[in-house]
């Protein structure tokens, strides 16, 4: 049927003599009651050709950002990832192996998590990364559970600043362990520090912040770490990478961990994965890290080589007891975000992250110049700014498309009426100018068509 | 042709040129100055300011992160280098077991680098994102009829995420029974995947190891033992990890189902068994599918994957969101989506939910290559593909139970294996001299990648071998003869295994000193 497998009739009958069977069928040592007796209920196979139209006709249905122009953020941004991360990941040598568990023949990869772990760790300023987690939000939830074994205790409180997905992940995560959760709100578009000296106490296994947080403010770590370890917590903040570049680090402002989304590190943003989470740590939490990590060490003849270390820590060795229990996880999408990294280089990320800024800023005069449109805080950002309107926010993305702009993310009830709007590289002033041009025509439009109806939110 | 003249070498008296050159990083090829990106001007009208009148200092980095300086042909070398110092499934056999190492099909990647899967934003809206969702919608469709239950979700990024989501959705499906107080523990068996116990500890619950009987299967007995109103689930896969088919199947998910617990099946081994055998026939209520297993999904060196989960009726209500809708749409013939549009659905359409298992919709990407993967084959294809490797696993151990690896190698519970089996070198040890590393690293030598070693536990010197139906004979008799020279040199030499690799880019590595003292970053000066 398939051109994947390559066993003949003839070669059949002939392993089967081998084997000492009379046919297939009675090697399948399932009891009958078990036994699936009609054929599978799905269409025939096709050609090569075939699925490669049936799945392009697909992909014709979806508005990608190639198609429009994409001011999408809230986690995953559309930069531009160059070609060699494709022309190198797409290479059988890292493509097709499993995990490095014979270190001799798995020297290009675990030499690429060990490159990746620096990388991360310059960019948080954290003594320890792990080789990567499945991405964003459950890499939050993972270090709530690292932080319920620091420090034996089992409540979180968390910033509103969070993005929803990933507090809704870390809820999850916490109907397991388990753990309570209280939330603190915003002020002025950061987290209320007044409150979250309340809200902390000594029950408290770790605070929650994002660095810059869901509506685009760069949060003050430090005064938010002082609050979290006076009372004996650790610090989370989730962070964007490519803000790193210019930001103070985590590590440096008394976070106790640093994770992430790493798509925006040249990952394609597939509708939402695979990409990587990543995790970096304090170095007393060297024994509580989840995910796999490369360690550098040296073989028998004295030459340098990388194994994975610290693999007490894993599911495969340490099973209930282990630190997490991740195994397959995004290796490919940290070597492409290694390789993204080291073609921005020192100073290419510096420039990436100064021009956001600047074209940020750029939009938010813009857009917030524009009648109706109002700033929801006046914080510093870097790449996302939240603005409120009063009109439709469905009705304004609509009318946006139709003219080719995905204006930016509904922020949803909890923020007001209103959307997120993400720069990147590759949203020129021309496009930010066009889209404060849309975004002003789509406001009249829903304002004179009096379908104004204040508080509708997708 | 003579077993001399197929060995390997079997010294390292003259290094390799890819052994005499010393391991580089990226960083110590870093040059001050040099760049690969050119990064575009701002062009914001008035000129550019200075960043700190953006942003205030107090908040500013106070050095630049220490990413290398390095330009693109020296990127493009160097990580083409380090690729060299892989082994690959496109190199040779891979028959790590549990693990399906079959071949990845390019198509698939052509497919998901299509702009339309590659650059499309999760945060689309859905309206915009039709192909998507009913790619989604589609492979749902396909996983449910292959797993036998009705109802699935993609999102679980991994076989241990679909594990954890399983055992969340255990709790939440006895918290709406009254019984989550009751419920802490969960059977597995003792030949069950690490990440088996370490997802029960993760989401708050119990384990309670369930013994393997002569067979190699479930310990009826103990189960019937274990089994109490204490019990949230027990966690199984079948075939199980010794490559054996289960007999009691019906019973052992009987026990717990009468002793009101959930049964979650684990699909690493689905392999085995597309088109003839269905978990959900099999009385499971929640199995996980790797899709960077059964279909085809390439491993990445360690990722990325997915494990969605496909549930019964009774587990549906606390499904993960948010969750795709088809819905029949009024007015058909808009010539997009003819008859039906997709929807994405969140908690206020699914009350019941556990939740959200991450952001957006999952890994994507690979639901794209898996489809493609599944379109490929159809069904026909999916059940020819497990009896191949089925047949295929027989085959090589057939090969296995000739010669020297019949007498060194026993297959460490004598019963028929389906798509894997397990051997044991417990004999070799005693014989030879050498265990089951041993025999590992000289395989390397022979440039072909060892089975999965050490696993499971409950088999001494385990060597657990599954070779997928991608393979050859060729390449399964050529495996068989490596082990077999191995062996035979051992009876000459077992030191040659011993300090075996000899050929491969570094030789054995001090692990434990990296274990002792742990250099998991480089250090930039």
């Amino acid at each position: 049927m398939s051109g994947y497998t390559s066993v003949t009739d003839g070669e059949r009958r002939e392993m089967l003599a081998t084997i000492g069977a009379a046919s297939v069928d009675e090697l399948f040592d399932v009891p009958a009651g078990v036994r699936l007796d009609r054929d599978l209920e799905l269409p025939d196979g096709l050609t090569e050709a075939e699925v490669y139209e049936r799945l392009r006709d697909l992909a014709a249905r979806n508005a990608d950002a190639e198609a429009e122009v994409c001011f999408l953020g809230a986690g995953m941004y559309d930069h531009y990832a160059p070609a060699i991360v494709d022309a190198i990941v797409s290479r059988s040598e890292f493509l097709t192996p499993y995990t490095p568990y014979q270190p001799e023949i798995s020297q290009g990869g675990l030499q690429a998590m060990f490159e990746f772990q620096t990388a991360m760790s310059e960019l948080t300023g954290l003594p320890l990364a792990s080789a990567g987690l499945y991405e964003g939000p459950s890499a939050l939830a993972s270090a709530g559970y690292l932080a319920i074994g620091a420090t034996k205790r089992r409540r979180f409180v968390v910033s509103a600043g969070v993005n929803p997905q990933s507090r809704e992940t870390l809820a999850t995560y916490s109907g397991g362990y388990p753990a309570a959760i209280a939330e603190v709100g915003l002020r002025g578009g950061r987290t209320d520090l007044d409150a979250l000296a309340d809200a902390v106490d000594g029950e408290t296994a770790a605070v929650f912040v994002q660095y810059p947080n869901f509506l685009g403010a760069i949060e003050d770590l430090e005064p938010i770490a002082r609050i979290a370890h006076a009372a004996g917590a650790l610090l989370i903040a989730a962070c964007d990478p490519i803000a790193l570049g210019i930001l103070r680090t985590p590590g440096e402002a008394g976070a106790d961990i640093a994770v992430g989304e790493g798509q925006p590190l040249g990952n394609r943003l597939d509708y939402g994965g695979p990409s990587f989470g990543f995790f970096c740590a304090t170095e007393a939490q060297i024994r509580r890290m989840p995910g796999r990590i490369a360690g550098e060490t040296t073989d028998v003849d004295g030459r340098r080589g990388f194994v994975l270390a610290l693999q007490t820590r894993e599911q495969h060795i340490r099973r209930e007891k282990a630190t997490h229990n991740i195994c397959t996880a995004q290796a490919l999408n940290a070597l492409a975000g290694m390789i993204y990294l080291s073609w921005l280089g020192r100073r290419g990320l510096v420039e990436l992250g100064e021009l956001l800024v600047r074209r940020t800023a750029y939009a938010r005069e813009r857009l917030t110049a524009i009648a109706g449109v109002e700033p929801l805080h006046d914080a510093p950002v870097v790449r996302e700014l939240a603005i409120g309107f009063d009109a439709p926010v469905d009705a304004v993305l609509d009318h946006c498309a139709a003219h080719g702009i995905a204006a930016g993310v509904p922020l949803g009830e909890e923020h007001g009426n209103g959307l997120l709007v993400a720069i990147t590289e590759q949203r020129t002033v021309a496009q930010i100018d066009r889209l404060a041009e849309v975004l002003a025509a789509a406001l009249e439009q829903a304002a004179g068509s009096g379908k104004r109806t204040a508080g509708a939110i997708a | 042709m003579s077993e001399a003249s197929v060995n390997p070498p079997a010294t390292a008296a003259v290094p390799t040129p890819m052994q005499r050159e010393r391991a580089t990083t990226i960083f110590e090829r870093s040059v001050p100055g040099r760049r690969a990106a050119a990064i575009p001007a701002s062009g914001v009208p008035g000129g550019d300011v200075p960043i700190d009148e953006l942003i205030p200092p107090a908040l500013l980095r106070s050095r630049p992160a220490g990413l290398p300086e390095v330009s693109e042909p020296e990127i493009v070398r160097h990580y083409t280098r380090l690729s060299r110092r892989n082994f690959d499934l496109d190199s040779g056999i891979y028959p790590l077991g549990s693990c399906t190492m079959k071949h990845n099909p390019r198509l698939n990647e052509r497919v998901a680098a299509l702009p339309g899967h590659a650059r499309l934003h999760p945060a689309q809206a859905p309206a915009r994102a039709q192909g998507a969702l009913e790619l989604i919608w589609s492979l749902e469709r396909s996983l449910s009829e292959i797993c036998g239950l009705p109802h699935v979700s993609l999102l679980p990024s991994a076989g241990s995420h679909g594990e954890l989501a399983g055992l969340l959705l255990t709790r939440a499906f006895h918290a709406a029974g009254g019984e989550a107080e009751l419920r802490t523990r969960v059977l597995t068996p003792d030949t069950a995947h690490g990440t088996n116990p370490a997802s029960v500890t993760m989401a708050g619950y119990e384990v309670v190891k369930v013994a393997t009987n002569d067979e190699g299967g479930v310990d009826l007995d103990d189960l019937r033992a274990k089994t109490d109103e204490r019990v949230a689930c027990v966690m199984l896969t079948n075939p199980n990890t010794l490559g054996l088919f289960d007999r009691n199947i019906a019973e052992i998910t009987g026990i717990v189902r009468d002793a009101g617990g959930t049964l979650y099946y684990d699909g690493a081994n689905l392999n085995a068994i597309m088109g003839h055998s269905r978990p959900g026939d099999m009385g499971f209520d929640i199995v996980h599918v790797n899709l960077h297993k059964s279909f085809s999904q390439p491993h990445g060196g360690g990722g990325p994957g997915a494990g969605p989960i496909a549930v019964s009726d009774r587990i549906e209500p606390y499904l993960p969101v948010p969750r795709v809708a088809r819905v029949e749409s009024g007015d058909a013939g808009n010539g997009d989506a003819p008859g039906a549009r997709f929807e994405l659905r969140g908690a206020s359409d699914h009350p019941e939910t556990i939740g959200r298992l991450r952001g957006f919709q999952g890994n994507f990407g690979v639901f794209v290559r898996s489809y493609a993967y599944i379109l490929s084959l159809g069904g026909d294809g999916l059940a020819e593909a497990s009896e191949t490797a089925v047949l295929n696993a027989n085959y090589l151990l057939a090969r296995m139970r000739e010669g020297r690896a019949g007498r060194y190698l026993p297959i460490a519970f004598d019963r028929r294996p389906m798509h894997e089996f397990v051997l044991s070198a417990s004999p070799a040890g005693k014989e030879l001299g050498i265990k089951t590393l041993d025999i590992a690293k000289r395989l390397l030598d022979h440039n072909m990648h060892p089975p999965t070693v050490y696993f499971p536990l409950l088999v001494d010197e385990a060597l657990m071998i599954e070779p997928t139906e991608t393979e050859t004979r060729e390449s399964l008799d050529g495996f068989a003869d490596a082990v077999e020279s191995i062996l035979a040199e051992a009876e000459d030499d077992p030191e040659i295994a011993r300090q075996a690799p000899y050929t491969t880019p570094v030789r054995r590595l001090d692990e434990a000193g990296a274990a002792r003292n742990p250099v998991v970053r480089q250090d930039l000066g």
